[in-house]
């Protein structure tokens, strides 16, 4: 069997598979909270949950409706983007002119509610989803053996990802979203509609969270409380990457998943705090983050 | 004959205007009227209440109250962005160049409000420096392009009154007299425009009346007819 630096090529490409998974969702996750903070300016403590919410919403509308896979793909998000732009319409709107901090212990108040009521409904047990029929089997690569629905996970996540992208940077909708992160009481003088964009965008960014929730279901197990595991990491992704970053959020997320993996092939005691590790680097060399602007 | 082409049609009137930002109270009473097609300018010191007067009729001050009548149209109510479709250009002091955005898309953010706005290539033969640095950051533009882009933003959407904030602040003199040939053409085509002004000299050949401001109070309205007899007064207020 061939080896690279003394582990099996196939070890080593199932890590990165693995890590370029995780990566996927960290991309995704910490998109939204990108998103969210370039144009309210607040910390999404929510964002853990409303990715759970998209995993839970998958698991529950197919027990209970029979909803199938592709129908959650589009139902889950929906109805999460609806709850987020509720929440911003009567809630973070009110406490928008005050302290940052506010914000932030609303969002992860509302997160600890949220999960509270669901792990009182449905338990910490993990919840199983079954992967749709057609991503059932995979491929043999010679090199490593590529399950079919964790390369959906990784192509998935990647259109959406760069196709928010586009649309932030090469749109007219997006050119207000960038204006409107950098001035937004002018664009308000030039007549456009800034809190209906702020609803639109939090519930953009919290659909962006249901999205990953539902790509999840059926790989992670699913339970109230997998959102607060990964909220941390996808936290540490976006200081790395630099605060309201579009891109940064993107590559920072899909560069510390393949980093994560190798990690667990070389020295795996660390897998869990490398990303912390390289937060810490990159803090002290580059404070605004890789791609954030220095103030 | 409709009301928008009458000659003395009053564009915007300001009545009892007080205007506050959290405890400070900043305008103290302020009443002004603008005809369609005059152009007015708001003269006085750093911190008289000029630029808070702009910022007030576009509200963007923290509370208001009073009457500011646009077209007609009682506007203390309304939300901030229903107040440039009625008509309004707003170009703030600070000219608003966004940096994140590229000169054109700058040039085409703020949306249309009436039909009748300037049209790109228009804009284009106006400031022709914009179209050649059409691809280049906002932010990059030197300080007196970045005055073109903030005029030229809101003429392309439509508006027929336009609240201009010190666009003359620390541009060289060729620019500035540039800025006033545009204030002429626009004025031809009938533009009502409030000026606040540092640059007296800039703005005196220009404008049909002066309201002179101080501590957030109209002292004085002057007609431009008027000028040379009240010259000593304005030598006062401005400290000229």
């Amino acid at each position: 069997m061939s080896m690279i630096f003394g582990v099996p090529v196939a070890v080593l490409s199932g890590q990165l598979l693995l890590g370029l998974i995780n990566g996927a969702f960290y991309a995704l996750l910490s998109l939204g909270l990108a998103v969210i903070f370039g144009l309210l300016k607040i910390i999404n403590f929510s964002h853990g949950a409303f990715y759970m919410l998209g995993a839970l919403l998958t698991v529950v509308l197919f027990n209970t409706l029979g909803v199938n896979y592709w129908m959650a793909l589009f139902l889950a998000p929906l109805i999460v983007g609806i709850v987020g732009v509720l929440v911003e319409y009567f809630l973070l709107r009110k406490i928008a002119n005050e302290d940052h901090i506010y914000s932030l212990l609303l969002t992860f108040g509302l997160a600890l509610v949220i999960q509270g009521v669901l792990t009182n409904i449905y338990g910490v047990s993990g919840m199983r989803y079954a992967i749709p029929e057609v991503f059932r089997g995979g491929v043999n690569l010679g090199f490593m053996f590529l399950p079919y629905y964790r390369a959906w996970v990784i192509v998935a996540a990647l259109v959406v990802c760069f196709g928010t992208w586009f649309m932030i940077e090469k749109t007219k909708l997006g050119s207000y979203l960038r204006a409107g992160t950098e001035n937004s009481k002018l664009m308000q003088a030039f007549g456009i509609n800034v809190p209906l964009l702020v609803s639109l965008t939090y519930g953009f960014g919290v659909m962006l969270a249901a999205f990953a929730g539902v790509l999840a279901a059926p790989i992670y197990s699913v339970t109230p409380v997998m959102g607060a595991n990964i909220l941390i990491i996808v936290f540490a992704v976006v200081v790395i990457g630099g605060m309201g970053s579009i891109i940064g959020a993107i590559v920072t997320g899909l560069a510390m998943g393949v980093i994560e993996g190798l990690t667990k092939v070389f020295y795996p005691e660390a897998a869990s705090t490398v990303i912390f590790l390289v937060m810490v680097l990159v803090l002290l060399v580059k404070p605004a983050g890789l791609f954030g602007k220095e103030a | 004959m409709t009301d928008a082409i009458k000659p003395n049609y009053e564009q915007l009137k300001l009545t009892d205007l007080h205007a506050f930002y959290g405890e400070s109270h900043i305008l103290h009473g302020i009443d002004l009227l603008v005809r369609r097609g005059e152009l007015v300018t708001l003269l006085g010191r750093n911190g008289a209440g000029r630029s808070t007067t702009l910022k007030a009729i576009m509200n963007m001050v923290g509370r208001r109250t009073g009457s500011i009548m646009i077209n007609g149209r009682e506007t203390i109510g309304i939300p901030a962005h229903h107040i440039a479709r009625l008509g309004v250009g707003y170009c703030p002091e600070e000219r608003g160049i966004f940096a994140s955005l590229n000169v054109e898309e700058n040039l085409l953010l703020p949306p249309t409000v009436r039909s009748d706005g300037m049209a790109l290539d228009e804009i284009y033969e106006m400031f022709p420096n914009l179209y050649e640095r059409r691809f280049s950051q906002g932010t990059r533009l030197s300080g007196g392009e970045q005055q073109m882009l903030a005029m030229a933003r809101i003429l392309r959407t439509g508006a027929n009154l336009l609240l201009l904030d010190e666009i003359t602040e620390g541009l060289a003199p060729v620019i500035v007299q540039k800025l006033a040939e545009v204030l002429i053409k626009l004025k031809e085509k009938g533009l009502t425009i409030i000026l606040v002004e540092q640059n007296f000299r800039f703005a005196a050949p220009l404008a049909d009346r002066h309201y002179l401001m101080e501590h957030g109070q109209i002292v004085e309205e002057i007609d431009a007819s008027e000028l040379s007899a009240k010259q000593e007064l304005l030598n006062t207020y401005l400290g000229v």
